[in-house]
This record gives structure tokens, C-alpha cells and sequence, in this order.
């Protein structure tokens, strides 16, 4: 059994006349493995992610996700976060007021709570947060500044890559994490990225380009288009489509 | 903020309409005939021992209240008060005036336990070390008398008074005459005046020239009777180059009934002197249907008499079931500051029309206003605000900014400012916001673990914390939790 499994999973737009956008999408991931998936504007990549995390405004109309055997559509939005999923925003979300620091140290206690585990000691969560911070070029300054608030594209994403260090998810997603990036800053996030592969966590790597996928090598490459997943393959498939683009797919589906 | 998770189980141990502070303590009073008349006033003047002088001012005061009509602009809707169907005086029965902690009633002891407002002097005799580091004398007025006044000793070593109004007014008769009334007069409005025939205790304080005041000082107010109402007088004087910060906490027990809180303050900061004074405001709010809860209508005042002098007013509005309160600030001295730093949390069906005046007089006077609005459930919540320089005041500058967060869309925010300025050099700015509490923002939190009650609590909490900065160590915990509290029941 994969730790997620996502079968034929149709979803649609809240509401009587809502656009139907994920028509049968099915995809299994494994611990320890980096699967990309990618594909043009509008082919539903992002509300594959919003699903996986639970946001209010998409109703699955058919299908089931599982992880690790439990049923992820039947749980709220911070008990999936409780259970290990993770979801790096395209655009993450201001909160005025809260410094980053506190924002982390409130979201890690309130999932360990919910896991039944002990709140983080100050002195061990300061010492976990300096440790992190520093592999991502995060200055103590910017962790007391409130979360996302006047924080550049880069740093935004950083401070992304910093919260999935700190919360050590089982699926982490990636909705493209590359957007808005230099080649800079995309080099020191993808190096975050993938000092948090391992063996035990699986990845969903949302991209439109292939560049991102030069720094994070996936094991898994899948093509999304209207809805489904049309063709998978191994990392090779990145450069093909690199090389063709996805005028292929959406002629095929014309 | 590590109060945040503590904050979030104090929330979900309570139920929406269950008010922690609303249980009664059942203890014999003695109480003036229900009902206002001249005799009501000389039934309380009496009771307190007072002098002729002071008994002329109350009727005064209360002929005077016979001829005014209730003020009906603020945006505030409630039923008639029954003044005659009210009793304007309840004290505990004992004997007159405690002379030690021992001597207070064990019961009324236990209602301040359970307020979570321990009195610490019999702490300190004990030899306990009071956990917040810094020592805070209270003084406790429970219904209409001040049941205990701590660390009364060591204060006055630093030649600081502070007592029950009702005692000053006997043992610092000279001082009492010369400032009550002289920054709010007796006509000053409908309540200030209620509150003049009335008032039956509160607490005086005089902090002597240059001197620092060593320790917070703190009042407790506790409504407890049944159809009683509260007329508290509080009179705090910082003589030149003094400086005092003050705190006042408020609670009542849970009624269907509405009661009636009408206090006033007066502060008078000298050249140099500085008071800081804290709110932090938590009368029963009535249930979730608008049943019940206090009304407050306070008139809270500071003269900045002297050159250099500064007032900062900081409230933390949580409670009440109609909050109508305006604390200001008249900087008369040159160079005098005023500032205003105030959270208003309204909730169920509480209406709050609350706010400042910062009335600028001297030269190159200076005032600040940070509001902070939060209305959830069916409520309303008005800031109103004057800002104002008069033709001497050259050189007035203030600095506005009223920020309105709205939770659910059954609630009302509204900004009401006054500026006049009749001084060309004056300088005045004004900022305001108006917001949401975003799908997204509540999304982000969710997704990384935080249950949409802690969400709220932290998205809030952010928004507030420029105020909750400017409280005093103690009272901005308290004040955190207090405004989850408030919130519980307004999201989901």
C-alpha cells in the first residue's frame, strides 16, 4: 500500500454550477519518493494541492485519497496537517502582528498536541529554529518580523521551506515553489528541498518548468492535463517536455 | 507569545455563554433604600462620615442630574435605565473600615481568589514571593465600599497615598477639595453627574513631587449585588515630576438583568509628572442572545495641568453588555503628551461605542492614538474620537490610527473622528482600516496545524499587539486570554 494513494479522484468547484477541475486523477507516492507533476496553466495542479490540504472551496464529487490506510477527505484541515501533510503555498499568506517565530512554535505545539506528544521545550525549539534558519539564509531578524510580512519572493518561499523543516510532514507539496525565484534564491531553496528527502517522507513537486526539477531531481515525472494525469514517467520525461512543450497534450486533447 | 496555547485550552474549557467570572458570593450587605432622592445622597454621604462640604456638592450634583436629559448620541441601543428601581448603595456587612486583611470578610477573600486577584500583601506577610517578579498594591471595592488597600505601609515610606476615596476624603481633606471635580466637573455629562450624587467609593492616590511611584497600583472592582449599580470615584494627582502607573480590573456575576456601572476618573499630571493607567475591562457581557450584562457609561479624564506632563490611557474593552467610554486627554501644559492605546472586543450582541478626545490647549503639544476594533458575532463596535487644538496650541501634533477587524458578516465596525483645529501649525494625521479575517489567512494557519479557534486567537493577537505592547508585563497575559476568551464561539 503506498502512504497516499489518490484513486480516480473527481472534483469540482463548491457550488450548484462549480467548473469541474480534477476528472479521475489517480497517483500513488511512496516514502522517499519526489514525484513531479507538471503540465500548463489551468490543467489543475493547484487544486490538486488545495484538495490534498483540505481547503474549503473544492467538494470531491468522486474518488478516495488514503494515507497511510486513513481516509484524508474525511479529516479537517489541521488534522491533516497533524497526520503529516504539508503544503508549501505558491503565495503564502500574510499574518500581520505574528512573528514567524511564534507563528512556528504555535503551529509545531499544536500538532504535537493533536499527536498526543509533548509541547517543544523553548530551549529546544530555539535551538531547532536557529539550526534550520541558518541552512536557509534566515536571519533571526526575519523571524521576528510577522509572518510574511514585507518579506521579498524569495524569502517568502524560504520561510515555506523553513516551516516544512521545523513541522517534518510525511507528504510534503510543493505548488510551485520555483515561481518568483532567481536562480539564487531557487538554488538555495531547491538545496533546502532536498536536504528534507529522505527515505521516510514523500514528495509532490508542483511545477510548470523544468528548470526547478535540474536542482530537485525528481524519481517520478507525471504530465497533467485537464484534470487527470495523461502520461508518467521517469526524470528523463522533464527534459522531454522541456524540449517540446505541452502543445503535444493539448492538441491530443482538442 | 507562549500564552497562545495556554490562551486555546482556556477557550475550549469554557461554553459560549459561560462568563468565568459570573458566579455570586453570597454574603449579608447593607444596602440604601432602592431608588434616587435627596435623601438616597444624604444616606450615602452619611454612611461614608463625610463632611458638610461634601455632602453640598453630591445634592448639587444631584439637583442638577433632575434637570439633564441621557445622552442619546452614540451608537448604542438599549432599554430605559430604571434609575428609581436601582439601590445606589451596598456594602458588605462588618464592621467599619478593615484594619488588616485578617478582618475582611473570608468570603469576599475567596471571590478575589477565584478572580484570580490573590490580595498579595498577605502573601508577602507570609513570605511568598509574589510570582510576577515586580510587586502591585491593590486596593479591592467590592459593590459600592474598597474592602482592602495592601502594602499600604510600604507606600507611604515613599510618601505615596493610596486609599479608599471615602478614607482620603477624612484624612487628606485639603487635597480631596482641591482637585474632585476639577477635571471632570460635576455638570461635566448625565452619568458624571449620576456619579458625583452617588459615588461611594474608588480609589485616591497622590504621588508626591519627584517621586517615583516603587510598585504598580491596582484596583479591583466587583459588582456583586443584585440591582445594584456601581459609582466608583477614582482621583489619582502626580505632583511635579512624579510618576505613577495604575491598573483596574473589573468583574460582576451573571444576571438577566441589566446593572449599571457608571464610574469616573479624574487623573491631574503636574510639570513633569507622568501617570500611566490601565483598563483592563471584563464586565459580564450579557449571554448570546443580549440578555443581561453591564452598562457602562464612564467618564474617564486627564488634565496635563502641567509643562512636560504626560497621560497615557491603555484599555483593553472585553466585557460589558454597552461600553460608553471616552478616556481623554487635555494637554494644557506646553510640550504635554497624551496618548491612547485601546483593544475594544465586542462579541454576542455587546454594543461598544468607545474612543478618546485628545483636547490640545499648550504649545507644542503632542498626542497619539492607536485603536484596535475587533467585533464578531451580532455586534457593534464604534470608535469615536476628537482631536482638537485650540488657538494657542501651536504647534499640536497627533497621530491617529484606528484599525477595525471584523469576524463573520453579522457584525458592524465604525469609525466616528472629530478633528478641529482652529491653529494653523497644527499637525494631525489620521489612518484607518477596516479588515476581514481572510478564508486565507485562516486556511494558511489550519494547514500547518492550528485549529480554527487557535487561528483566530493567533491572527488577533497579532492584530492587537501593538496595544497589548504598551500593558504592563502582568495585565498584557491576562489580556491575551482574556481576548481569546472574548472570541470563543465567533468563528466555525
Amino acid at each position: 500500500m503506498a502512504m497516499l494513494d489518490i484513486d480516480n479522484l473527481h472534483a469540482k468547484i463548491e457550488g450548484e454550477d462549480g467548473k469541474e477541475i480534477l476528472k479521475g486523477l489517480s497517483l500513488k507516492v511512496n516514502p522517499g519518493e519526489v514525484h513531479a507533476i507538471m503540465g500548463p496553466n489551468g490543467s489543475g495542479k493547484s487544486t490538486l494541492s488545495y484538495i490534498l490540504a483540505g481547503k474549503d472551496d473544492y467538494e470531491v464529487t468522486e474518488g478516495t485519497v488514503t494515507l497511510n490506510g486513513e481516509d484524508l477527505l474525511d479529516m479537517e484541515i489541521d488534522e491533516r496537517a497533524a497526520k503529516g501533510v504539508f503544503l508549501a503555498f505558491q503565495y503564502p499568506i500574510e499574518v500581520p502582528g505574528v512573528a514567524t517565530m511564534t507563528f512556528l512554535r504555535s503551529a509545531l505545539n499544536a500538532q504535537r498536541k493533536k499527536r498526543g506528544e509533548e509541547e517543544i521545550s523553548t530551549p529546544d525549539f530555539l535551538r531547532l529554529v536557529r539550526e534550520k534558519a541558518a541552512g536557509l539564509g534566515i536571519s533571526q531578524d526575519m523571524l521576528k518580523r510577522g509572518v510574511n510580512v514585507g518579506f521579498s519572493g524569495g524569502e517568502k518561499k524560504r520561510a515555506e521551506i523553513l516551516q516544512m523543516a521545523i513541522l517534518e510532514p510525511k507528504i510534503a507539496i510543493l505548488d510551485e515553489t520555483d515561481s518568483g525565484l532567481d536562480i539564487d534564491a531557487l538554488k538555495i531553496v531547491s538545496e533546502g528541498v532536498n536536504a528534507l528527502r529522505s527515505p521516510e517522507r514523500g514528495m509532490i513537486v508542483i511545477t510548470h518548468y523544468q528548470r526547478l526539477l535540474n536542482h530537485i531531481v525528481p524519481d517520478f515525472v507525471h504530465v497533467m492535463h485537464k484534470g487527470r494525469i495523461v502520461r508518467s514517467g521517469g526524470k528523463e520525461l522533464a527534459l522531454e517536455l522541456e524540449a517540446n512543450g505541452y502543445a503535444e497534450y493539448q492538441q491530443d486533447a482538442a | 507569545m507562549p500564552a497562545v496555547q495556554e490562551t486555546v485550552e482556556q477557550v475550549r474549557s469554557i461554553d459560549v455563554d459561560q462568563y468565568k467570572y459570573g458566579f455570586f458570593t453570597d454574603i449579608e450587605s447593607e444596602k440604601a433604600p432602592k431608588g434616587l432622592d435627596e435623601d438616597t445622597v444624604r444616606f450615602i454621604s452619611a454612611k461614608k462620615g463625610e463632611p458638610e462640604w461634601l455632602l453640598e456638592w453630591r445634592l448639587d450634583a444631584f439637583r442638577r442630574w433632575q434637570t439633564m436629559p441621557e445622552p442619546k448620541w452614540a451608537r448604542v441601543d438599549y432599554p430605559p435605565i430604571p434609575y428609581q428601581e436601582l439601590y445606589y448603595y451596598a456594602a458588605p456587612k462588618q464592621k467599619a473600615g478593615p484594619k488588616s486583611i485578617d478582618e475582611i470578610d473570608p468570603e469576599i477573600l475567596a471571590t478575589y481568589e477565584k478572580l484570580g486577584i490573590p490580595l498579595r500583601e498577605r502573601d508577602a506577610l507570609l513570605g511568598i514571593e509574589s510570582t510576577g517578579g515586580s510587586k502591585v498594591a491593590v486596593d479591592a471595592v467590592f459593590d459600592s465600599v474598597s474592602v482592602a488597600t495592601t502594602f499600604k505601609e510600604e507606600l507611604a515610606k515613599a510618601g505615596v497615598i493610596f486609599m479608599p476615596i471615602s478614607e482620603a476624603v477624612r484624612e487628606h481633606p485639603e487635597l480631596v477639595k482641591k482637585y474632585l471635580g476639577s477635571v471632570v466637573p460635576v455638570t461635566d455629562n448625565f452619568f458624571a453627574t449620576l456619579n458625583s450624587a452617588v459615588f461611594s467609593d474608588g480609589s485616591f492616590v497622590y504621588i508626591p513631587k519627584g517621586v517615583r511611584c516603587p510598585m504598580e497600583l491596582s484596583t479591583y472592582f466587583r459588582i456583586n449585588e443584585r440591582n445594584t449599580g456601581q459609582f466608583e470615584r477614582t482621583l489619582i494627582i502626580a505632583d511635579e515630576g512624579s510618576y505613577v502607573s495604575y491598573l483596574e480590573g473589573c468583574t460582576a456575576p451573571m444576571r438577566d438583568e441589566n446593572q449599571l456601572h457608571a464610574a469616573v476618573v479624574e487623573l491631574v499630571a503636574l510639570a513633569d509628572a507622568e501617570i500611566k493607567y490601565s483598563t483592563v475591562q471584563n464586565w459580564y457581557p450579557g449571554d448570546s442572545e443580549g440578555k443581561g450584562g453591564i452598562f457602562n457609561f464612564v467618564t474617564k479624564r486627564g488634565d496635563c495641568r502641567g509643562d512636560r506632563s504626560k497621560i497615557s490611557w491603555t484599555q483593553v474593552e472585553t466585557g460589558s453588555a454597552i461600553t460608553w467610554k471616552y478616556p481623554s486627554c487635555i494637554l494644557r501644559g506646553d510640550e504635554s503628551q497624551g496618548e491612547f492605546y485601546s483593544i475594544a472586543i465586542s462579541n454576542g450582541r455587546q454594543q461598544v461605542d468607545s474612543g478618546t478626545k485628545m483636547i490640545h490647549l499648550g504649545k507644542n503639544t503632542s498626542s497619539r492614538i492607536i485603536s484596535k476594533g475587533i467585533a464578531a458575532g451580532r455586534s457593534d463596535n464604534t470608535y469615536r474620537g476628537l482631536v482638537s487644538a485650540h488657538r494657542k496650541a501651536t504647534n499640536a501634533r497627533n497621530f491617529t490610527n484606528c484599525d477595525s477587524l471584523l469576524i463573520g458578516d453579522q457584525c458592524g465596525a465604525h469609525t466616528v473622528p472629530y478633528i478641529e483645529s482652529k491653529n494653523a501649525s497644527a499637525h494631525f494625521e489620521h489612518e484607518a482600516t477596516t479588515s476581514k479575517i481572510s478564508e486565507d489567512q485562516l486556511f494558511y494557519c489550519r494547514q500547518r496545524g492550528l485549529d480554527p479557534e487557535e487561528a483566530t486567537a493567533l491572527i488577533v493577537n497579532g492584530f492587537v499587539k501593538d496595544v497589548l505592547q504598551q500593558l504592563p508585563m502582568e495585565f498584557a497575559v491576562e489580556a491575551q486570554k482574556l481576548i481569546s476568551v472574548s472570541l470563543e464561539g465567533s468563528v466555525g
